[in-house]
């Protein structure tokens, strides 16, 4: 009994730590309408920083409490800096481009981070007068948890203060709901959104000072901790800061008590709960949304207002120099490998593999209107299904590439059934979740998966050992599957998914099932990203659990928003850009993150319709009716 | 011949009593139209017919069948189209395309994926366009029509699955008057021709008593009144609520 | 423009994307008066507001408001020079209450506009003054118009947009509203609105100018649109 109060003080305290990245999340999600996938940057500069400030300044240093108040602040003035610099220009711009330039911001922060404190982990210093522990019910118990415990509660109620007592809380509710409104009543938006974005980003700053005693400041604190700040704020409600602590509580208890919990067998398997500590949130996650879509204290999104002021256009056939394009590139591609060296060629049989997977996204994404944070489920699913088909069952490579996509449709029809019922935001989080449930058995079954050392000798069959004889098999299923996804597009289903997209209304009342052909085309979306990951596996003779990582689904995101939504042949063109940008700068510079995360910002500030959306524009420019 | 009957129809939300215990009947040909003050429950009755919304209690029956609590596309396969207040059309798509997207639909084509879509129903639906007069601009995208044509093509789209029984939300809303009149002419024609019941909400009190046949009104959830135009615009408690002294009267 | 205008357009055109919503708009107002604009379902009323308020900007013309060339200015910009803009799809903050609402809208007084405050503004909007606490959300449609007529007007503003306040309104709360843009004129306020509602349009207005496929097709006072059949046959359809 005692032990379990002790878990349980334990688990209030990481809820303590969640909670304050989560609001932050949250609050600046709730204003700007921008998902935060640099939130976990701030956190992760918070702790550096409070290491620097408690410990290592040159001149003397702030004392513990000194220096995580200055790292609050410091992430704070960061965070106003990007907010100012880059997402000012860009609240405008379709939400998923703000999404990607966030992610710029991770990758550019991740490296300046490495170049300024190395790559080595910082043990933090303790917190004084909080050093060492206190007996509760008999059980030894650290006193500075005690303080965690009491900080969650407290920043909880004075964020209810500012938001209900102050005017400036007042207006940024009124801004949730409606910012052109507030803009017109005479509230300088501009000011409005930076002091949010200060707010937001001070907190995440505050949060990861305070772990400083907890555990070392590592690089990998930021992703590790956006995932779980996201499935809280999900869990929560968007935008509920009291619905963050609750599911802020409920995941960190849920962890705490797994933590500990004895192993036991179900069916003759041993379960051992403790060893599977990252699956429990996201189920948590995925059961709160199909109960509740909107989350534990959530409500329906008001439509955002003037976010993208996009018309959908109309989609027309493609014009016929488009598809000489087309044929020139198919005709470029076959001849590639003439002209190319060894690497080269293992470089273009990745873009063409990326070529369908970014088309597989795009068919969710562009016609469905479905946007998958996680669409390297479906990618690692298919990457597994043939690796574990060839080490297990010894199967041929012919076999094994059936089943990639089979075992990734399998995963489609699963995922896919409970993704169908939301949509927007909250759809997207869904998705990111069922991609960390399949990393996260990738990552954590090590006797079937082999865990971090993934799966190695995944050779292709004789006839296609040869490069040149892989390439041109990856070339004739890739383009024949972006093909045939094309031509769904415009036969019947495809029009009966956009007209879902379009109008969901309109589309009920006219007898369209939307939410079962949504799951046709999420199902058809995963078998061919499948495909193209039992490919993937094959050329790289290996699969490991970064196929399913959060990284490689930005990777897919990227290519289709580079790209550009709208148009058919946008994933091609960004699978191709940016598949090259990032093999070639991996290459050249050790700091290839930091480059490629400022391209990112550049061509987000360049093209916010796509580099292809881009060129249509200019197509279509003086040829009468864009739309 | 009674197509629609609506017998002690109730919903509440939270504390609100939305619906209270209405019953009306409809039949075929008839322009029935449903008004009232906003906030009287125009809308989620409305809701509560086309399948929007679940009703706590009461029946809706169409032609003899009961048809309370089914899905939107459960109720428009049986034959009940429906227009939207605010319209709602597929804007990525074109005025042929939105209607062959019905025609796909009713003749249960949906999963097809490999013709072009394009190429299904064309005769059909540029048939349907002529007849609400759209067939000149059956190549234009939905989203750079006019307010009023975007109706007509909402209509086409309504008419797609010959229904029997047709629900307006607000058909004339945001029309110049001359528009909403030819609308409204056009509405007539069509269910003259076809022998379509319908039933439409509506604010203009000029489209109401010149183009209804009978009139129901609602009042916090109940109804109030009903009956023909002259008689329901000579009720005190219509006018006391409702009407006003603008000139309706 | 004549140092007795309030607000001058002159000669604003503008573009949503490539299309050509609004082309050579001008118009006078001068203090104190109601002017409306009249034009059916996209003829250009609410983009020539929008234009005005700054929440589209013109690709070519002027905007004077109070002396001052407002061109190109935030909407916040805008509205602390004094203008209001009450949008025709209402927009409460439907989370907040009635009285944070208005607390959104606050702004400074000023010298030369008439001054309010909440409990002003109760004795004009009754109804708001006994839901002072109600969510936006809980609100009727004709409680909700009143609401965010009287949320602009906690701006203190010199002279507001008013974007078809009759709009969706029942007969009734249309006569209301009539009695309220009246009771505004009375205060001092100028007042531009829009309208397809003729009838409600002649009871308040002092002038019109008719707007036709974003162009102005004829402007005069409301007796002299009154008394031309061609022109209100013409353009308004009646």
């Amino acid at each position: 009994m005692d032990f379990v109060v002790a878990q349980f003080l334990t688990g209030l305290a990481s809820a303590s730590s969640l909670f304050l990245v989560a609001s932050g999340l949250s609050i600046i999600f709730g204003v700007s309408r921008i998902v935060n996938f640099a939130h976990g940057s701030f956190y992760m500069l918070g702790a550096y920083l409070g290491w620097t400030f408690v410990t290592n300044l040159p001149y003397g240093h702030l004392g513990f409490w000194g220096g995580v108040l200055a790292a609050t602040v410091a992430v704070g003035l960061i965070g106003v800096a990007i907010e100012i610099v880059l997402l000012r220009r860009i609240y405008a711009a379709p939400e998923l481009f703000q999404l990607l330039a966030t992610f710029g911001v991770v990758l550019v922060v991740q490296d300046l981070t490495l170049a300024i404190w190395g790559p080595q982990d910082l043990l933090g210093p303790r917190a004084p007068g909080l050093r060492g522990a206190v007996e509760i019910l008999g059980q030894r118990f650290p006193r500075y948890e005690l303080l965690l415990i009491v900080v969650g509660p407290v920043v909880l109620g004075l964020l209810w203060l500012l938001f209900h007592r102050t005017r400036w809380g007042t207006l940024v509710r009124a801004a949730t709901q409606d910012r052109e409104m507030v803009g017109a009543l005479g509230v300088d938006q501009k000011l409005l959104f930076t002091s949010v974005f200060f707010l937001g980003a001070c907190l995440a700053g505050l949060g990861g000072a305070l772990q400083l005693p907890r555990e070392p400041v590592t690089l990998a604190m930021d992703l590790s901790i956006i995932a779980d700040a996201f499935v809280v704020v999900v869990v929560g409600g968007m935008g509920s800061i009291a619905g963050a602590y609750l599911a802020a509580l409920l995941i960190a208890e849920l962890q705490a008590f797994m933590l500990v919990a004895p192993p036991f067998t179900v069916l003759g398997i041993e379960i051992v709960l403790s060893k599977m500590t990252l699956i429990p949130s996201f189920i948590v996650m995925a059961v709160v949304l199909i109960v509740r879509p909107y989350g534990l204290l959530g409500r329906p999104m008001a439509h955002a207002r003037a976010v993208t002021g996009m018309i959908e256009p109309v989609v027309r056939p493609a014009p016929r120099e488009l598809k000489l394009v087309g044929l020139a590139t198919l005709a470029v591609l076959l001849l590639a490998p003439l002209a190319a060296g060894d690497y080269g060629l293992i470089v273009l049989t990745e873009i063409v593999i990326f070529v369908l997977f970014a088309a597989s996204l795009h068919f969710i994404m562009g016609p469905g209107g479905m946007v998958s944070f996680g669409h390297a489920a479906y990618f690692g699913l298919g990457a597994y299904g043939a690796a574990l088909a060839v080490k297990h069952f010894a199967a041929p490579m012919s076999v094994a590439l059936i089943l990639a996509p089979l075992a990734a449709g399998l995963g489609g029809v699963l995922f896919g059934w409970f993704v169908v019922r939301l949509s927007g935001v909250y759809l997207a989080m869904l998705t990111l979740a069922f991609a960390q449930i399949v990393w996260s058995i990738a990552f954590q079954w090590v006797e079937v998966t082999g865990g971090d050392n993934g799966i190695l000798g995944v050779w292709p069959a004789e006839w296609a050992s040869n490069a040149y004889a892989f390439y041109y098999l990856a070339l004739v299923l890739c383009v024949a599957g972006a093909l045939l996804l094309r031509r769904i597009i415009y036969a019947p289903l495809g029009y009966a998914l956009r007209a879902g997209r379009d109008s969901p209304l309109r589309a009920e009342a006219i007898g369209i099932p939307v939410a079962r052909i949504q799951w046709a085309a999420f199902t058809c979306a995963a078998l061919f990203a499948g495909l193209a990951g039992g490919l993937f596996a094959f050329s790289k003779g290996s699969v490991f659990p970064t196929y399913v990582s959060i990284p490689r689904s930005v990777d897919a995101l990227m290519m289709v928003l580079l790209g550009g939504v709208q148009t058919i042949s946008g994933p091609i063109v960004g699978a191709i850009v940016y598949a090259g940008l990032h093999e070639q700068l991996s290459r050249l510079t050790d700091y290839w993150r930091l480059i490629l995360g400022l391209a990112i910002i550049v061509l987000v500030l360049a093209f916010p319709q796509g580099i292809a959306g881009a060129a249509q524009r200019w197509w279509y420019r003086g040829k009468g009716e864009v739309a | 011949m009674t197509v629609l009957e609506v017998t002690h129809l109730s919903k509440a939300f939270g504390g609100l009593q939305a619906v209270a215990d209405v019953s009306f009947t409809l039949a075929a040909g008839e322009l029935l139209a449903l008004i009232g003050p906003n906030g009287a429950g125009k809308s989620t009755c409305f809701n509560l017919l086309n399948g929007q919304l679940k009703p706590d209690s009461g029946t809706v029956r169409f032609e003899g069948r009961d048809i309370t609590g089914l899905k939107p596309r459960q109720i428009w396969r049986l034959g009940i189209g429906r227009t939207f207040q605010i319209t709602a059309t597929f804007a990525s798509m074109t005025v042929r395309e939105n209607v062959q997207m019905a025609l796909l639909s009713y003749h249960r084509q949906l999963a097809q994926f490999w013709r072009p879509a394009s190429t299904f129903h064309r005769e059909e639906a540029d048939k349907l366009l002529a007849q609400v007069g759209m067939l000149d601009q059956a190549d234009r995208a939905c989203g750079v029509l006019a307010y009023g044509d975007l109706k007509r093509v909402e209509l086409a789209v309504a008419l797609a699955n010959a229904p029997r029984l047709l629900l307006m939300d607000e058909p004339t809303a945001g029309m110049a008057p001359k528009e909403r009149v030819e609308l409204m002419a056009l509405t007539r024609e069509v269910v003259r021709q076809r022998n379509i019941a319908v039933l439409f909400t509506e604010h203009d009190m000029d489209v109401v008593f010149g183009h209804a046949d009978r009139i129901i009104v609602l009042n916090r959830g109940r109804l109030i009144a009903q009956g023909r135009p002259e008689d329901v615009r000579a009720d005190p408690r219509v006018q006391e609520i409702y009407l006003g002294a603008g000139g309706y009267a | 423009m004549s140092s007795a205008d309030l607000l001058a357009v002159e000669g604003i055109h503008t573009y949503y994307g490539r299309a050509h919503i609004l082309a050579d708009i001008t118009l006078h107002v001068r203090r104190g008066e109601v002017v409306v604009l009249l034009g059916r379902n996209g003829a250009g009323k609410s983009t020539t507001m929008k234009t005005i308020m700054g929440l589209l900007r013109p690709a070519a013309g002027r905007i004077v408001f109070g002396g001052q060339d407002i061109t190109g200015w935030a909407p916040y910009a805008i509205a602390r020079a004094g203008l209001g803009y009450v949008p025709e799809d209402r927009r409460v903050f439907t989370d907040l209450t009635v009285m944070e609402n208005l607390e959104v809208g606050r702004q400074p007084p000023r010298a030369d506009a008439p001054q309010w405050t909440p409990e002003r503004l109760f004795k004009i909007f009754p109804n708001l003054g006994e839901m002072r606490n109600r969510p936006g959300g809980r609100m009727s449609g004709g409680e909700q118009q009143m609401l965010t007529i009287a949320r602009t007007l906690m701006g203190n503003p010199r002279a507001i947009l008013l974007d078809e306040p009759s709009e969706g309104l029942a007969p009734v709360i249309v006569d209301q509203m009539a009695d309220t843009i009246l009771a505004l004129k009375r205060e001092g306020l100028t007042v531009i609105l829009s309208e397809q509602n003729l009838h409600f349009a002649t009871r308040v207005s002092d002038r019109a100018y008719i707007i036709e496929k974003g162009r102005i097709r004829y402007y005069g006072t409301m007796a002299e649109l009154a008394a031309n059949e061609a022109v209100r046959a013409q353009y308004l359809s009646v």
